[in-house]
């Protein structure tokens, strides 16, 4: 049991949008300094709404959340959002997009080079400084999205899906740079994705969330040792993992076809 | 890349539809030829009515120019006011609209009593007629831009400023500048329909409309031929001139220019 305060922690916290209904329902959970948490679920069980209540994005409809000890609008400056869409200003160039949240948030001019050449050199983008983001492929330019997150050395990272829209080979390649950058720069990772394989591959905790409305249906432990390389894909015991999860998975699918409200009564 | 035909091709259709004029002309009866004046007899028009209409042309452009600056300017402040506000959208939208419907005709006389005729009627008559396709224009790109984008200056902790400025503006341009491009080719005909109606030859003041309705007057069809020809010459410079400044503004990140860098 750690003996450190936690990072974030949800209490009883519920979500629904306007008179809408419930989306999050009475979600617990601490995440401790160091975490690298991955959200998995069917469609509509509330991950990314998850990511959008820690930042601040989204108010709670109940509970409570805390972030560093105070509430997440408090601790905007602790934590960063990487976007399931690269979300680069097209009219930038690379450079420019890394050095924008640190304009934003009014960081020394006289940093910005330095830490704009070092986030850029995380991500193996140096020699990319001076293109716009539509000379880049969507790999890059996702990882121009995860250096301008690091920039502000953010002790939270929220990922939504970040390597979604990519191809599997780039996907697995990112997976591997993102924990070598953790290695670097030890934040606390929230990342979203609908890919068991990256969700057991990357993190040391999975919540398994079910739909109708959103629950923590289950927090499963990977003991996998870090650094994670594609010797571990390998292992029997990383696929076995995976194989459990995606049962778990499965599970959870069939409990939310059940309990979806406009469900054939034959089904 | 382009074969020299494919080069030539402009050329080959522009002489072949100065054949297809002539062609016309042999047509008509000796007693119709006088209103299809021959191309040649059009040049010379232009070389003995040449200070008229240069003068006349100077003075059209005058009115677009100020018209369409004005019309720019304003309608760029009053797209960001649109912008801020839905409740601002929907009391003001349908007053545009009205502005837009009423026929120009139904204007400049209201516009010649309340001014006088002259330029500030054609400038006036200009503005009205590119305002609209640029509030309308701008105001959706300012409203347009990507959610993600927004979310992403808030967790930034961007001013209201700041998501003004370096958000919401540039991720407008493309639509301010679809606006532009249509007001840009709207503003030389405002001005020259403005100065039809409203122009006034008063020290040497009236344009290429108020030129229009002198030769017209005087039967001389060359001339209103070369009239013609200069009104179309000064949109062509004037569209020219917006699609340069789009390029400008544009080329280096927008998607519309991606094959021209490719």
């Amino acid at each position: 049991m750690s003996t450190q305060p936690p990072v974030v922690t949800f209490k009883n916290v519920e979500k629904r949008y306007g008179g809408g209904p419930l989306i999050l329902d009475r979600i617990n959970f601490t995440a401790q300094r160091g975490d690298f948490i991955s959200l998995i679920g069917p469609s509509g069980c509330g991950k990314s709404t998850i990511l959008k209540l820690i930042s601040a994005l989204s108010p709670v409809s109940g509970g409570e959340i805390v972030v560093e000890g105070v509430s997440p609008e408090a601790a905007l400056d602790e934590m960063f959002f990487v976007f399931q869409e690269p979300t680069l200003l097209p009219w930038l160039t690379v450079a420019e997009n890394v050095a924008m949240p640190m304009r934003l948030r009014g960081t020394q001019l006289a940093k910005r080079d330095q830490i704009i050449a070092k986030s850029l050199a995380l991500v193996g983008l140096a020699e990319r400084a001076g293109y716009y983001p539509r000379q880049l492929s969507g790999g890059q330019k996702m990882r121009v999205s995860i250096a301008r997150a690091l920039s502000l050395a953010p002790r939270i990272l929220l990922l939504d899906e970040p390597f979604g829209a990519l191809d599997e080979m780039t996907r697995d390649h990112l997976n591997e740079e993102l924990l070598a950058i953790r290695e670097q720069q030890a934040w606390t990772a929230f990342f979203v994705t609908h890919s068991v394989a990256e969700a057991v591959f990357l993190s040391n905790r999975i919540f398994v969330l079910s739909a109708n409305p959103g629950r923590l249906h289950e927090e499963i432990r990977v003991e996998l040792p870090y650094p994670r390389t594609e010797e571990t894909r390998q292992s029997p015991a990383y696929q076995k993992l995976v194989g459990e999860v995606s049962k778990l998975l499965r599970s959870v699918e069939r409990l939310r076809d059940q309990n979806a409200p406009h469900a054939p009564a034959s089904a | 890349m382009k074969s020299t035909f494919d080069r030539a091709l402009p050329v080959i259709s522009g002489v072949s539809l100065i054949g297809a004029w002539y062609l016309a002309r042999l047509a008509l009866g000796e007693e119709q030829k006088f209103l299809l004046p021959a191309p040649h007899a059009v040049l010379l028009a232009f070389r003995d009515n040449g200070p008229a209409i240069w003068r006349a042309a100077q003075n059209t452009a005058t009115g677009a120019a100020l018209g369409f600056g004005f019309a720019v300017t304003l309608s760029f402040l009053f797209a960001l006011v649109l912008s801020l506000s839905a409740r601002a959208r929907t009391g003001f939208y349908p007053y545009l609209m009205v502005l837009q419907m009423t026929p120009i005709v139904v204007l400049a006389p209201i516009l010649i009593l309340w001014v006088g005729p002259g330029i500030k009627s054609v400038v006036i008559i200009t503005f009205l007629i590119c305002f609209f396709p640029m509030v309308v224009n701008t105001t959706q790109g300012l409203i347009s831009t990507d959610r993600n984008l927004v979310d992403f200056f808030r967790m930034c902790k961007a001013t209201r400023r700041q998501e003004i400025l370096m958000l919401r503006v540039p991720a407008a341009l493309p639509y301010f500048f679809t606006g532009l491009r249509i007001a840009g080719t709207l503003a030389p005909i405002g001005a020259i329909v403005g100065d039809f109606y409203a122009g006034n030859s008063a020290g040497g003041g009236g344009g290429l409309g108020y030129l229009t309705i002198v030769f017209s007057s005087q039967f001389k069809m060359s001339a209103l031929f070369a009239t013609a020809v200069a009104s179309c010459a000064m949109g062509f410079v004037f569209v020219g001139g917006v699609v340069a400044t789009s390029w400008w503004a544009l080329h280096h990140w927008h998607d519309s220019y991606s094959k021209a860098d490719t």
